[in-house]
């Protein structure tokens, strides 16, 4: 590995130890491994026990058996597949964990019998029979598993059912998510009564009989199943409308969806398929999990559950996330909730207690990190189960008495929410289902609007909001008096934007007496978590249809008007904030690891730097000595190359040499700017090296100017030497602008200068603080003659003062006129070194040049004490030793010979021509 | 050459050089300095703040982040209050904007704290070697010799004095221009909740205090690019460039947990200052996540300037 690749290498490794670091820091703990097997349960069910079904079931192993066991049931159209993450997810956590597919459903047979508890509660009480016969399943006796039981939706509502339906009481803790407390009321929803409503809980429903038909969301649910044909459990042969759902069931749904009504017996078999029907039984720990983004299970439902829960004095805990049928499926925080639960019920180990509280989360609006801030609310216990009732704050409405309309066939009809739809085509989040509430159309002509003042704080909406209504009548001879309205509840923002938190909407159906005498109704608006800010207004919407539900559709007109207290009843359930978690301790490790090691690297650069100087006594006297001077570049040309040379004070030093000579770099290195590959330069007996202090001692001008273009000449110089951090009065700077000379251009933008100015300045620059060495780099370039001349005036005399400069040029008459020793390096190398005029006209060395050499020759060996005659073109150079330079030119017109030109021979100029045309 | 007309040298002037060249000899130190240098006093902050603090650049960045606040009024003036249906998250931050002064003062953080103040950031410190060099003044500070660690130190600290002035007047002028518009009321976060004026002042200041060090990463890469090039829009450049790179790799889900490596994963970590009981943990997270990739580019700067060949 080259040095070249030496820092790319040591990024890519520091990024890496940062990299390991981060995730050391943020490590996963380890996965356990989870097995599983695909097993094929066969068990017996039907109302005398006796029609076999197969349930296709998969059974994970944790790490560690035998487990307590989770049964996981599945939600309606769900098969075991769309349990495996959860399932999985529990299995790490230590659980044995059994799903499959409930009967009528992917490779189960047998047909859907809606949770009935001939059917299904039965199969899924033998599959904890199968749990009993497992040796990886912790088991509290013969024949009795430790398991719990959850599941969301369809197996949520299983759940329930299994707990309180178990004849051995063999379930030990339920978990149930997003589900039901009684399908007739999930389903044909009265949210209103003319008695008082009991507001002591915050999700409080009504759960009025005879309800409006919620469409849309049924038949989403019944559709896929009752369409399927072919598929198993069904008759190829004789192809039913009612798919794989069993024939009574198959025959309430018809009813239902022809009518809109529900009559006696379809009721009964709803109520008998629901948690509502064995709640009094349940005698175990339940969670009840319910999604605030949830038109079809709303929260009124887990409400209902909860409230007949705690009559049997178990521990029940409440959450609400948000989502929901609508806002989609509960996330890891709720596995975790779940998780939590089983550990503690299931495990008895040391886990934490998780408590009978109650938590609802907030969701913000503000997306941070890709996901809508929530934040969670903690209360000690969900309100009005223990007997602290939930507090109501009071909102005031105003609004006349207003007529609505219901249209013939109930068509157009206004728009709250998409059942099933809204999060298919808001992708799914729980952040889109937020936007669904600003899909909410209300009809003009088909609704009455009650709002209130805007609020003077902010207010936390935590359930279902209680008011009282006035329905009236516009009597009519074809009225049958049934009248059917749908309520909402919207947050109004300043500039009139309205939302309808939750897409929800309470429907009611009221029968009003046909003499037109008005009836007070007690409504229960639909429980929806939503912070309103102050400012912003309440708004209730009373309409006569909406889209989701089977609407009347006879036309009718009634009167709609605020009653009672005229005001809303608003939940508001406080708690603390449990978003806030302390602070964790390893990345502080880590914050305090870095900062250690800051200071660290910080002493040990300091330490070094410190025992860093170099210096020869010897030298001390030495302006300049360069010894073995290398810089090479690898896969480049070296461009010095053993270069070694002194210089003493008092000399003005030529450094003379072709573009590209390494004359530059020489200086480079000599200012402790470019390292040497080899050789040292030491400067009055000091190794220059970057930042030695010798180098104070060195004034500089290489390679073109260097200034601040936004500052004046005057402001440049003046900060510079504040930046040497000297005393003001070493740097005569007034002698230095002199010399610099620019007059009134001192005080312009150096931006604004020509390159000469540019140059002056920096040269003057170089001379601030009278340095004992100044060098300067083709320091008459882009001046003009007379400027040139006082230029080298100004060297010659400085240097007569003792001190030292070097000055590099490419032209040999500068360094002939200016100094007063010179090196003339080549590419690199030294070609020659010396007194300029030793160099330049060496002892008796003369060159002449005369018409015909070979004779000019002759004549010159001839003379007295001559040498080393040569010839070269028209050229003859001789050493004369004592002659005369006149006597030989005498004997050489006396020989005939006409000489042109006469003069010392000029070695310098020969060795620098001879250099560039070799070189060219 | 009518420029330089006035342009020449006195002979007086340089007579009277001479004259103070012969008498003053200076006198030298045992480390072979001039009397009167120390490296320690080379290149003090106040004096790299005036060299900084007169540049157009950096007058212009404090400026514009002083009159950010005044625009994003103008703007909340003159936007006309739609009824439109199409609520986004967004507009319902824009309505929490306007309800106190300091809700107004957040979002201007909100508004400008994943763009503008890296910019701004990423100027200050990635333009201040590479700046040196395209002028070639930095060859003329590292020969007066300022030492190359000490250079780099006393630039990346005036960037830092710089930068924290920024982010400072940012907050602070549209507190000001809050509080005279939409008054001292509570500050309302999105999920309901409002802190009395007190203590959403402290964590507007926290928020400020989360920034700045979060925003150390991006100084520390620009401070490496800035050693590494010298051409100063490259280092700025490239800076921005990584942190939107980051930004976009964050937004991707499918990542997953590999985006917690990412330097800008925490860059809205301040916003949990905003609910009434404050979870620290991405912060922290945050905080160290940025610290060590700051520490790392900041050490890979001062080794590659201790190193570097100065041919500029």
């Amino acid at each position: 590995m080259t040095r070249q690749k030496w820092p790319a290498f040591g990024v890519v490794v520091l990024l890496l130890l940062v990299a390991a670091g981060v995730w050391w820091v943020n490590r996963p703990s380890p996965e356990p491994t989870v097995a599983s097997r695909d097993v094929l349960i066969d068990v017996v069910d039907g109302p005398n026990h006796d029609q076999p079904v197969e349930l296709d079931a998969t059974f994970y192993v944790p790490q560690v058996t035998p487990a307590p066991a989770v049964l996981v049931s599945p939600g309606f159209g769900q098969t075991k597949t769309n349990l495996a993450d959860d399932a999985t997810d529990l299995a790490r956590r230590g659980f044995a964990v059994l799903t499959y597919s409930a009967r009528g459903f992917g490779r189960s047979t047998g047909q859907i019998a809606l949770n009935s508890p001939d059917y299904e509660v039965q199969d899924a009480d033998q599959l904890i029979s199968w749990l009993a016969r497992q040796p990886e399943v912790l088991q509290d006796g013969p024949d009795n598993p430790r398991v719990g039981v959850m599941g969301g939706s369809y197996g949520g509502a299983l759940a329930l059912m299994l707990a309180g339906l178990d004849k051995k009481k063999r379930v030990d803790a339920v978990a149930s998510l997003i589900t039901y407390n009684d399908l007739s009321h999930a389903l044909l929803p009265n949210a209103a009564s003319t008695t008082p409503l009991d507001g002591s809980t915050p999700g409080t429903g009504v759960g009025g009989a005879d309800g409006v038909f919620k469409k849309v969301w049924a038949g989403n649910l019944f559709g896929t199943a009752l369409s399927n044909i072919g598929g198993p459990g069904i008759n190829p042969k004789a192809p039913t409308s009612c798919g794989r759902f069993l024939k009574d069931v198959c025959d309430a749904y018809t009813k239902v969806a022809t009518t809109g009504r529900a009559d006696q017996a379809t009721v009964d078999l709803l109520r008998r398929n629901s948690p509502v029907s064995v709640a009094d039984q349940i005698s175990v720990p339940t969670l009840l999990v319910q999604g605030e983004q949830d038109t079809l299970f709303g929260l009124d439902q887990a409400d209902a559950t909860a409230k007949q829960l705690a009559r049997n004095n178990i521990p029940v805990k409440v959450d609400w996330y948000p989502g929901g049928h609508d806002g989609g499926a509960p996330g890891d925080d709720v596995r975790g909730d779940v998780a939590a639960w089983f550990a503690f019920y299931l495990m008895k180990g040391d886990a934490p207690n998780p408590g009978t509280g109650f938590s609802y989360e907030v969701q913000g609006t503000i997306r941070a990190r890709g996901a809508p801030i929530t934040r969670t609310i903690t209360a000690l216990d969900y309100p009005g189960l223990r007997g602290d009732r939930t507090t109501r704050q009071r909102v005031s409405l105003s609004g006349p008495p207003q007529p609505v309309v219901t249209p013939p066939g109930g068509s157009p009809a206004s728009i709250s929410s998409l059942p099933g739809v809204g999060t298919a085509l808001l992708g799914g989040s729980s952040t889109a289902s937020s936007l669904a509430g600003s899909l909410a159309i209300d009809l003009p002509g088909q609704s009455a609007v009650f709002t209130s003042a805007p609020l003077d704080a902010p207010l936390m909406i935590a359930g279902s909001t209680l008011t009282t209504l006035r329905i009236g009548a516009v009597p009519n001879a074809t009225d049958s008096g049934d009248t059917e309205l749908f309520a909402k509840l919207y947050d109004v923002g300043p500039d009139g934007r309205r939302t309808l938190p939750g897409a929800a909407v309470a429907p009611f159906r009221v029968q009003l007496p046909t003499n037109g005498t008005a009836v007070d109704v007690n409504v229960s608006l639909p429980g929806i978590v939503r912070p309103v800010a102050a400012g912003h207004r309440l708004q209730l919407v009373v309409t006569t249809t909406d889209q989701a539900y089977a609407n009347a559709t006879t036309p009718s007109v009634r009167t709609v008007a605020l009653s009672g207290a005229m005001s809303l009843q608003v939940p508001v359930v406080t708690g603390s904030s449990a978003s806030g978690s302390g602070i964790p301790a390893t990345p502080v490790i880590g914050i305090a690891i870095i900062l250690g090691l800051a200071v660290l690297v910080a002493t040990v650069a300091a330490l070094r730097r410190r025992g860093s100087d170099d210096a020869d006594p010897e030298l001390a006297d030495v302006p300049m000595v360069i010894t073995g001077l290398t810089k090479s570049y690898p896969g480049r040309l070296t461009a010095v190359k053993e270069l070694s040379f002194r210089v003493e004070h008092g000399q003005v030093l030529g450094l003379l040499g072709p573009n590209g000579a390494g004359k530059t770099t020489t200086l480079r290195m000599l200012m402790g700017l470019v390292r040497p590959t080899a050789g040292e330069i030491r400067v009055f007996g000091h190794k220059v090296q970057a930042g030695a202090p010798v180098l104070s001692r060195i004034g500089s001008f290489v390679e073109g100017a260097g200034f601040l273009p936004h500052l004046s000449g005057t402001a440049n110089l003046s900060l510079y030497w504040a930046s040497t951090g000297r005393p003001l009065d070493e740097a005569h700077l007034a002698e230095a602008l002199e010399i610099a000379g620019l007059g009134d251009a001192v005080r312009r933008r150096v931006g604004t200068y020509s390159q000469g100015m540019r140059q002056r300045l920096a040269i003057a620059q170089a001379m601030l603080g009278l340095p004992d060495l100044l060098v300067l780099d083709e320091p008459t370039n882009g001046l003009d003659p007379p400027q040139i001349h006082q230029m080298r005036d100004v060297l010659k005399r400085y240097a007569a003062t003792g001190r030292t400069v070097v000055v590099s040029s490419h032209l040999l008459s500068e360094v002939e006129q200016s100094c007063s020793h010179v090196v003339v390096m080549h590419k690199g190398r030294l070609v020659a070194a010396g007194e300029v005029n030793d160099i330049v006209a060496g002892g008796g060395e003369a060159t002449f040049r005369v018409d015909r050499v070979t004779d000019a020759a002759r004549v010159l060996r001839d003379l007295n004490g001559t040498s080393g005659v040569t010839a070269e073109g028209r050229l003859v150079h001789a050493d004369l030793g004592t002659t005369s330079r006149s006597a030989a030119v005498t004997a050489l017109v006396n020989a005939g010979i006409a000489v042109e030109q006469a003069g010392p021979r000029r070695r310098l100029e020969d060795a620098f021509l001879r250099l560039v045309e070799s070189n060219d | 050459m009518t420029d330089e007309h006035g342009v020449h040298t006195d002979p007086a002037a340089i007579a009277e050089l001479v004259a103070v060249a012969e008498s003053e000899h200076a006198q030298v130190a045992a480390d072979g300095s001039v009397a009167g240098y120390r490296a320690s006093r080379t290149l003090r902050l106040g004096v790299e703040l005036r060299r900084q603090l007169r540049r157009r650049r950096t007058q212009f960045a404090v400026a514009f982040l002083g009159v950010l606040p005044f625009l994003l009024l103008i703007a909340f003036k003159a936007a006309p209050s739609s009824n439109s249906g199409s609520r986004s998250a967004s507009s319902a931050f824009v309505d929490l904007a306007t309800s106190s002064g300091l809700n107004f003062a957040i979002f201007a953080l909100f508004a400008s704290a994943s763009f503008l103040l890296v910019v701004v950031i990423a100027l200050f410190f990635g333009d201040t070697i590479a700046s040196e060099a395209s002028w070639s003044s930095l060859k003329y500070l590292l020969a007066i010799p300022v030492p190359r660690g000490r250079l780099l130190r006393q630039k990346a600290v005036v960037s830092g004095i710089l930068s924290l002035i920024g982010l400072v007047v940012l907050p602070a002028m549209a507190l000001v221009v809050g509080l005279i518009w939409y008054g001292s009321g509570d500050l309302i976060s999105t999920t309901g909740e409002s802190l009395p004026f007190g203590t959403g002042l402290a964590r507007l200041a926290l928020a400020v205090v989360y920034l700045a060090v979060y925003l150390v990463w991006i100084a520390g890469l620009a401070l490496l690019l800035s050693v590494s090039t010298d051409a100063p829009l490259g280092a700025v450049g490239g800076a921005v460039l990584v942190s939107i790179v980051s930004q976009i790799l964050d937004s991707i889900t499918a990542l997953g947990d590999l985006r917690d490596y990412l330097p800008s994963h925490y860059a809205t970590a301040w916003s949990d200052l905003l609910s009434a009981d404050v979870d620290w943990g991405d912060m922290t997270r945050g905080a160290f996540s940025s610290l060590a990739y700051g520490a790392i580019f900041m050490a890979l700067a001062a080794r590659r300037f201790a190193r570097k060949d100065i041919t500029s």
